[in-house]
């Protein structure tokens, strides 16, 4: 087991957005994580990634407990992460950003070995023509590109991908799959969050499903798509329903 | 890209030889008054460029380092008769001290927040000394005329603060330059960037803030005590001015912040002008309002600063200016 999860719950003030969460995730495993919107699903990646203390519940990462350690700790034990809103570093160029990941994720290289290790990754992406680039004069598709690159150049065990779909299209969808599909070839963990539900029911080993803060379902894509509670969660979105039944 | 990046360097530590060699060459008095000021806002501006250029936090307690290293190594000149080395390197290891202190409580402020606090800081180090009784509480300290005998007289001792002012403007050049060729001063334009990502990133955001904060703080701690030992007294009023404080922003923000050669050049451009307002009967009552009018229009108009506007306008530039 990379993480588990054990009876998370996440309040801000009245509000439970994370209500006894718990759940594993194995070694070379992805994991799709879906629900409708403000079901607690960026919480919890905030939580796994040190961004939130969760108020109560434990996460343990290769057997240890990390629970509350600050995100740079969990940065450099091999935890990495891209963001639903892209933070590009702006006034970096693209290598530059890619290298901070290098530089101070799990590897914790120097500048001349992250350099190397930024321009495989670039490459790898599909970046390497920006290299030189601000971060900001990218388009949004190339900055999702960019947030997969950072996280990647840190050498992660676990990575956390939090909607790389959203705002692309079709093709460039195709393009992040097999990205994502590569990957996880190479030996790391991958939990997502995703929208895009064809996509993510190819690409997933395994789904879990939030609504309300709460799981409501854990399972192969197959059996998630045929479960009575999901449809139920997703009946105020019939078109995602009807996706989901496809 | 490393030679290319050495140009910057060498640009900027040529710069500042050459303005400094200037009175030495010349021996004239005037002259080395005129440039041991701007030598001095060099040192200064370069190490604030350090928190607010690379780190991107606004500092107006800057000057609180320069007065506060001047009043301990005033003290361990005046109270217990230690030579200036010993004074100036006691200065810049106080200033720095405190610095890690102060840093633990508002490095976690972020934005304006941070920014006010620091405005407290100022007030509130004023406040202590001004009745600290062992630094002379509000009539300051004053030095033995006869101290300056231990360095060849008071002329002597001028020129002997000259050249220390002028080997730390460079150094403050060189430790700018290294970390910014650093993976350091890569995690600090992260932070400036956008802390929250640099977090998740793994960058170890509060204690490269601390370093950044305490790296600035030492160097104006030494220029203080040089400062203050040619002047033969220190007061509080004179050694916690706010508005020095705020006059050092502007000098690195019209030089360019985040640059290496920006603080070096704001500090001689506005120095100069000053010393052209102070001159004029028209502008010598109200040289402050200069200030904050070309502070104004730098924010509005050129936030990059002189250096950061010629490096987009020309790109030839961009291997020589760094």
């Amino acid at each position: 087991m990379i993480l588990q999860l054990q009876g998370i719950a996440k309040q801000f003030g009245g509000l439970s957005a994370l209500t006894n969460v718990s759940f594993d995730v194995s070694q070379g495993q992805i994991l799709g994580l879906i629900g409708p919107n403000g079901a607690g699903k960026t919480t919890l990646f905030n939580v796994i990634s040190g961004v939130f203390r969760p108020t109560t519940g434990r996460v343990y990462f290769k057997g240890d407990d990390v629970t509350g350690l600050p995100p740079y700790r969990l940065a450099r034990m091999g935890i990495a992460r891209t963001h639903q809103i892209v933070q590009p570093l702006n006034e970096l160029t693209v290598l530059r950003n890619v290298m901070v990941g290098a530089c101070f994720g799990r590897e914790n290289l120097g500048l001349a070995a992250a350099e190397k290790v930024a321009d495989e990754i670039l490459e790898f992406v599909g970046l390497a023509p920006r290299a030189r680039q601000l971060a900001n004069s990218l388009n949004v598709a190339q900055k999702k590109r960019l947030e997969m690159a950072r996280a990647l150049a840190s050498r992660p065990f676990l990575l956390l991908l939090d909607e790389v779909l959203a705002g692309l299209n079709p093709s460039e969808i195709g393009d992040m799959v097999s990205m994502v599909k590569e990957i996880r070839n190479r030996g790391v963990t991958i939990v997502m969050i995703e929208h895009v539900m064809r996509a993510v029911m190819n690409v997933s080993d395994r789904v879990i499903v939030l609504d309300y803060g709460e799981m409501i379902a854990e399972g192969t894509p197959d059996a998630i798509s045929k479960n009575d509670k999901v449809i139920e969660a997703y009946l105020g979105d019939p078109k995602l329903a009807e996706e989901l039944a496809d | 890209m490393n030679r290319v990046k050495n140009r910057g360097l060498w640009l900027t530590v040529g710069l500042t030889l050459a303005v400094g060699l200037w009175p030495p060459l010349t021996g004239d008095a005037n002259n080395r008054e005129i440039v041991v000021t701007i030598l001095m806002y060099a040192a200064l501006a370069s190490s604030l460029n350090l928190m607010l250029g690379y780190t991107g936090y606004v500092n107006f307690g800057h000057i609180v380092f320069w007065g506060l290293g001047a009043y301990v190594g005033f003290y361990l000149m005046s109270a217990l008769n230690m030579p200036l080395v010993v004074a100036v390197l006691g200065g810049g290891a106080a200033s720095g001290l405190i610095a890690m202190l102060l840093g633990q409580a508002i490095l976690r402020l972020r934005g304006a927040y941070f920014a006010l606090a620091t405005i407290g800081i100022n007030e509130a180090a004023r406040a202590f000394v001004s009745n600290f009784e062992p630094f002379g509480g509000p009539t300051g300290m004053s030095l033995n005329f006869k101290v300056y005998n231990a360095y060849g007289g008071a002329m002597q001792s001028l020129w002997i603060v000259y050249w220390a002012m002028l080997l730390l403007a460079i150094a403050a050049i060189v430790l700018s330059y290294a970390i910014k060729s650093s993976k350091f001063g890569l995690g600090l334009t992260a932070i400036r960037e956008n802390e929250d990502a640099a977090e998740v990133m793994g960058v170890f955001t509060p204690t490269t803030k601390a370093w950044a904060y305490v790296l600035s703080a030492i160097i104006p701690g030494m220029a203080g005590v040089l400062f203050f030992f040619k002047n033969g007294n220190i007061e509080p009023v004179d050694a916690f001015r706010l508005h020095t404080s705020i006059e050092i922003i502007v000098m690195v923000m019209l030089g360019g912040q985040g640059t290496l050669l920006g603080p070096i050049l704001g500090a001689g451009i506005y120095e100069r002008l000053r010393g052209l307002l102070l001159v004029s009967p028209l502008f010598k009552n109200i040289q402050l309002v200069v200030a904050g009018i070309i502070l104004l229009l730098i924010v509005l108009f050129i936030p990059a600063g002189v250096v950061g506007w010629l490096r987009r306008r020309i790109l030839p530039l961009r291997e020589w200016v760094e």
